[in-house]
């Protein structure tokens, strides 16, 4: 009994290792998906940066739109990856009739759109908690000294919450490749397609693969994002501010924390 | 000078103004204190006067200026700024944060770096330190950084918002001591908020004691303060200790000293007692020229000063010293006088009695 069932697990891991052996080459090989699944995370998690991190500055840095954060928060957590992109399917299909540059309304578009709503938030909860949990001391300082409102927020306040602003970019981004997957639902390509493509005709060698590359780059996108947050996360910055704990804290509950601050009055000169 | 002209405050939503209409001026080269209970407007005054917080109404002039007339940031860049937790800049080094003001304004980096180094010299501090950052430093480091911060683009006018309000008492001192002996060198148009009574006596040259709403009750040096306070506000917040804090007004030098009941060392007994008599009490002192040698109970040299073992005097006051070290002194000791000196030479002694008539009188 045990030796059989041994045996199946040696043959099982020898399919594997033939799989990862002959797979790699070609349209359909792994080493064009794994190129997929980055392109459309790093587009995905470029866009949300681009846009969520100066919307959650300039808030942080103001201490205005209390309620849009805290629905930020709420929405963040509520959203279930697989509802956005079903969600995202028809709106992206429509949008690929109605513009013709859209080449096609199935595939990336929509898989970068679910992967954009489902980074944004933690992107925006991140910097606006970063932001305003700069130190009141230092901003009242900066502008005490006659620094103006945009250069505090630029000089000051970015770079003093680096480390919990970087936290957050590292974490949505190993959220973001391991929800990619789902990609493969609206017919995008990326690792999901060995995974959606091997349970359909029940390869349980494709899935495992599928399963353990997508958990390979996932390590390898958290060790490359914790690099670039060390050398992004300036000197002088205590280690007990850029350890995880800060940041910790809000990605396990952001809406607490930003309640608490909500009903703080803030006097601040505009 | 700084002059505020019915300058009020009600903050957004408040019931009542942070500050009613306050009038008050400060003279050039004088440190002024703010001090009053919490709620009284003291912190909101302050950030007024550097448009940290806009006035509601009146007006408010630096340098005969209109500050109204000039835009926020540009007019911070001119008047200095240090507060309780120093603020400093924990990502940037300490040259970096002393530089802050300079570089906005466009100083060359020459110039610049003279300044640090100037700077750095003035408050005492290691040359050394101004690769490290904030967080390396001690607290009192910190603190003086803050003020050479402040000082770096050589403002006129200062504002310090609780500048020692987080350290010990005995660095607190001593940051004050500093405090006073960089006005002495740069006269400074200085105001200055504090809770502490005792920092602003020690400190100012004038306190404003405010009241809850920004209403001046009194505004006078700390020594007219003690002597005469306006009303039962302000000799309530100045305590029950008003007496003493007089005595840390006034130097040992400006006051006289007595001789004391002291003897020569060969005195004989007709000597001793008479001595004694003349200054009520039971024990005696020994000097020898300019030498203060000790003292014995008169019940011990029954056959005069000749041979007496001497208790010492344990401390030696100089005429620097105030009149409540002197008190602090006189009572502590086993003879109720403080004995004073200039440098080990012997001047006088001042009693338990001699040093409440100056409070007195």
């Amino acid at each position: 009994m045990v030796a059989a069932k041994v045996g199946d697990m040696i043959e099982f891991l020898g399919d594997l290792a033939a799989w990862f052996a002959s797979s790699w080459d070609g349209d359909t090989g792994y080493l064009m998906r794994i190129w997929e699944h980055v392109t459309v995370s790093g587009a995905a998690l470029l866009a949300a940066v681009a846009v969520a991190l100066p919307l959650g500055a300039w808030f942080g840095h103001t201490g205005r739109g209390g309620m849009l954060v805290t629905s930020m928060v709420n929405v963040g957590r509520a959203l279930p990856s697989f509802g956005i992109v079903a969600l995202a399917l028809p709106i992206t299909i429509r949008l690929a009739d109605a513009l013709p540059v859209i080449d096609s309304g199935l595939g990336f578009l929509p898989t970068f759109v679910a992967l954009f709503a489902l980074a944004a938030p933690p992107v925006f909860i991140n910097t606006h908690a970063g932001i305003r949990g700069v130190d009141p001391d230092t901003v009242e300082a900066a502008r005490g000294m006659g620094i103006d409102g945009r250069r505090v927020l630029t000089t000051i306040e970015l770079p003093m919450a680096a480390a919990v602003i970087m936290y957050g970019i590292r974490v949505t981004a190993v959220q973001i490749v391991a929800t990619a997957p789902l990609g493969a639902l609206v017919a995008y390509g990326g690792l999901g397609r060995f995974i959606i493509d091997g349970f359909a005709v029940r390869d349980s060698v494709q899935i495992a693969a599928g399963a353990i590359l997508v958990a390979l780059l996932a390590v390898a996108t958290d060790i490359g994002f914790s690099r670039l947050e060390r050398r992004v996360v300036p000197k002088g910055i205590t280690p007990t501010r850029k350890g995880g704990n800060i940041a910790g804290d809000v990605m396990v509950d952001p809406a607490r924390a930003q309640w608490s601050r909500a009903v703080k009055p803030i006097h601040r000169e505009e | 000078m700084i002059e505020l002209d019915a300058v009020g405050k009600t903050y957004p939503g408040a019931a009542a103004p942070a500050v009613t209409s306050l009038d008050l001026v400060v003279t050039t080269g004088e440190i002024v204190a703010l001090v009053g209970p919490s709620g009284c407007g003291k912190t909101t005054t302050l950030k007024m006067i550097n448009r940290l917080i806009e006035p509601s109404r009146g007006t408010i002039r630096v340098a005969g200026r209109d500050i109204g007339s000039v835009p926020g940031p540009e007019l911070r860049r001119g008047i200095g700024y240090v507060i309780q937790h120093t603020g400093l800049f924990p990502h940037r080094t300490i040259a970096e944060n002393i530089a802050t003001v300079p570089r906005m304004l466009g100083w060359e980096r020459g110039t610049i770096a003279r300044r640090i180094g100037e700077l750095v010299e003035l408050m005492g501090l290691d040359p050394a330190i101004g690769t490290r950052y904030p967080a390396e430093l001690s607290g009192g480091q910190r603190q003086r950084v803050g003020v050479a911060r402040a000082l770096a683009a050589d403002p006129p006018v200062l504002l310090m918002d609780e500048p020692f309000g987080a350290v010990d008492p005995i660095l607190r001192s001593r940051l004050q001591d500093e405090l006073l002996a960089l006005q002495r060198r740069l006269h400074k148009t200085i105001v200055l908020v504090t809770h502490d009574i005792d920092e602003a006596i020690k400190v100012a040259d004038r306190v404003a004691i405010l009241n809850i709403g920004g209403v001046l009750e009194q505004y006078a040096p700390p020594g007219e303060l003690l002597r005469a306070p306006a009303n039962a506000f302000v000799e309530d917040f100045l305590g029950a200790d008003r007496g003493i804090k007089r005595l840390s007004l006034i130097r040992i030098a400006e006051v006289p000293l007595e001789a004391g009941p002291v003897v020569a060392p060969g005195a004989g007994a007709a000597e001793v007692a008479e001595a004694m008599r003349r200054y009520g009490v039971d024990w005696f002192g020994v000097v020898s020229g300019s030498d203060l040698l000790g003292w014995a109970w008169g019940s011990e040299a029954p056959s005069g000063a000749g041979g007496v073992a001497l208790r010492p005097f344990e401390v030696r006051l100089q005429g620097a010293d105030t009149l409540r070290d002197a008190l602090d002194t006189a009572i502590t000791g086993r003879t109720l006088v403080a004995p004073v000196f200039d440098g080990e030479r012997y001047l006088g002694m001042l009693t338990v009695d001699a040093i409440s008539r100056q409070v007195i009188g």
